[in-house]
């Protein structure tokens, strides 16, 4: 059981001086324009008032969209490689919704099994998640039916649960947590008597995840793919704002003296992304394209690493230009007969 | 960082050329630290990414024996990128090499056993790797069967190796070419891979067999195995999907569950069959 606290409203900007203090930088949600985004803040005040969830997520902070792996430069015939050195600031993310705090242990999982990715494990590691529970859900909000909750508490070092009175209920989850509040343990109070479900959204279950997984284990061939894929454009504005799509691309940058080998996001929906050499393409229709996206989050992830590639957040169906809807998709695949 | 960069390719110097078949060469490549290149083993069937600085990686197989040491080497058609980068590098000059990655072929489980590889045009260099191995472990094995077949003779790759073959008398090779691509001194077959084939009906008992080459040939050539009585988990192959990391990571060659970095890129056709057909 996590210990539970009360943090005051009043104390927030004393816990970001601390944390501060303590060297590190604090990113949370902030409006730009129409958009609500992760960037640094340096007191509660910059952190954007309301929002059900940020426009993209806050993936970047452990693999960020564009990386150097390495960099090299040319001396006449040979080559001189300069390896990364990588020293990521402690970071903590404040106010990170419970659906992409459990992101991250799906992005770990592929970067940890066999080869260990330092490039991401180093960033995970000086990484503390203050996270945020929902007290507002949307229409595409579906965290209840992959296994997460408005409250879910995993991922997060410490969550907090706005009560009716604008203070926080806080969970102390884990070590970093722990590390946090001796940062500033007057401002951590004895915990009221509110029970934290009172002050969650409602998600309502819109399928179950390990029905949906077993469906799946026959589906490839159904003609459901293809009728659900028509309008799909192949942007790829969904694996870019996904908090664990992982799939990314490496490629050089150089002039003549030297250059950089980098890592950026790439997304399974693109059709360059199986294209060979010889032009043979083994996913070369669009709807190849959407049923590997589903079946990698839905059913390889599962089948392999025991997890679901997806934490239900709805940014994909927020920003898909053809108002695809993947929970409305995933519920007709699961009712299909 | 806390670990080593996995991405970082070993410099590897180019020490010999060779020109294969139009637009198709082999790199003989040393490792530019010699400690390291002593260190540097791997089995046949396994891969690396070889890199231009400047223009990206690229995935080839390691087309040389693990009994020949000191050395690798890789033969790739210039098609793309980075094939062309490297198509236009002289020996002397430095590339950048990763690996190796992916399984193997269980030469260690086929003693006692015949072998036969089948291969097609560009596609004769994963094998090439596994025939070197097991001639040089010639003792271990029964009767060797290499049938090879590109469009025409100049695309042919290998020509010395194929010569030193055809003298050998522990091994049998069989070459052919496409109607139309014979010259005159041409002495081999006419015809494609999987008619000679079935022609030559080798006899499937206590045999594996290896079969690398375009799609069109794959999957021509399984259905004459199958009718040779080849069992599917004694008919082996090596995937290419694209692949950018190699190590399980991209997400890029997934065939279903699978990454074929990591888990292939040889496969028996048993397995290939449980498989989402994306390869």
């Amino acid at each position: 059981m996590a210990e539970k606290k009360l943090l005051k409203k009043e104390s927030l900007g004393q816990l970001f001086e601390k944390l501060k203090s303590d060297g590190r930088r604090i990113l949370a949600p902030r409006k730009k324009e129409n958009q609500i985004a992760f960037e640094e803040v340096s007191s509660p005040e910059e952190i954007a008032k309301e929002y059900i969830q940020t426009t993209t997520s806050a993936k970047f902070t452990v693999f960020p969209p564009c990386e150097e792996l390495l960099r090299y430069r040319f001396e006449d015939k040979e080559v001189q490689i300069e390896d990364r050195k990588l020293d990521p600031p402690p970071t903590v993310i404040f106010g990170l919704r419970p659906c992409d705090a459990a992101g991250f242990s799906v992005l770990d999982a592929v970067f940890s099994w066999d080869y260990q990715d330092a490039f991401f494990q180093s960033r995970l590691e000086k990484t503390s998640v203050i996270g945020m529970s929902c007290n507002e859900a949307d229409e595409y909000c579906f965290c209840t039916s992959v296994g997460g909750g408005p409250g879910n508490t995993k991922g997060s070092d410490i969550l907090l649960t706005r009560l009716g009175s604008g203070d926080y209920l806080a969970e102390i989850i884990t070590d970093k947590g722990e590390e946090i509040v001796s940062l500033a343990p007057d401002l951590f109070g004895p915990a009221p008597s509110d029970q934290k479900d009172e002050f969650l959204a409602e998600v309502p279950v819109r399928f179950e995840h390990k029905e949906l997984t077993t469906k799946l284990g026959a589906f490839f061939d159904n003609d459901l793919w293809v009728e659900q894929s028509l309008r799909c454009v192949g942007c790829g504005a969904c694996a870019f704002v996904c908090p664990v799509c992982v799939c990314f691309d490496i490629q050089d940058e150089a002039d003549k003296n030297g250059g950089t080998r980098l890592r950026c996001w790439d997304s399974c929906g693109f059709s360059l992304f199986t294209l060979h050499t010889s032009g043979h393409n083994p996913r070369e229709v669009q709807s190849q394209r959407w049923r590997q996206r589903v079946m990698h989050k839905f059913s390889y992830l599962p089948d392999r690493f025991e997890i679901v590639g997806c934490v239900g957040c709805g940014r994909c169906a927020r920003s898909c230009p053809a108002d695809m809807n993947l929970v409305e998709h995933l519920k007709e695949i699961v009712e299909t007969k | 960082m806390t670990g080593p960069n996995i991405y970082k390719p070993y410099l590897m110097k180019i020490g010999k050329i060779t020109d294969e078949a139009p637009g198709v060469k082999t790199f003989r490549l040393l490792f530019q630290d010699e400690e390291k290149g002593k260190n540097f083993s791997f089995k046949a069937g396994q891969f690396g990414e070889y890199s231009v600085f400047g223009e990206g990686e690229s995935t080839f197989c390691i087309a040389s024996s693990p009994t020949h040491t000191g050395y690798i080497e890789c033969t790739f058609r210039q098609a793309g990128r980075v094939t062309t980068a490297l198509a236009n590098k002289e020996e002397g000059d430095t590339i950048g090499f990763r690996g190796p990655y992916g399984n193997t072929f269980p030469l260690e489980d086929w003693e006692g056993k015949n072998l036969i590889y089948i291969a097609g045009g560009i596609a004769l260099p994963p094998l090439r790797c596994v025939i070197w191995n097991s001639l040089d472990l010639r003792d271990k094995f029964k009767d060797i069967t290499i049938i090879y077949g590109a469009r025409a003779v100049a695309d042919l790759v290998y020509k010395h190796e194929l010569e030193e073959w055809e003298q050998r008398d522990d091994v049998k090779l069989i070459t052919t070419v496409d109607p139309g691509g014979e010259t005159l001194e041409w002495k081999g077959e006419i015809g494609f891979v999987p008619a000679v084939l079935e022609k030559e009906a080798p006899p499937c008992e206590n045999t594996i067999a290896m079969i690398c080459g375009p799609p069109i040939m794959i999957r021509l050539t399984l259905p004459v195995l199958d009718k040779l009585g080849f069992a599917p988990e004694n008919i082996f192959t090596t995937l290419e999907n694209r692949m950018k990391c190699g190590i399980g990571k991209c997400g890029r060659c997934n065939v279903g569950k699978y990454y074929v970095c990591k888990d292939g890129p040889v496969f028996t056709l048993a397995q290939l069959k449980e498989l989402p057909p994306e390869y």
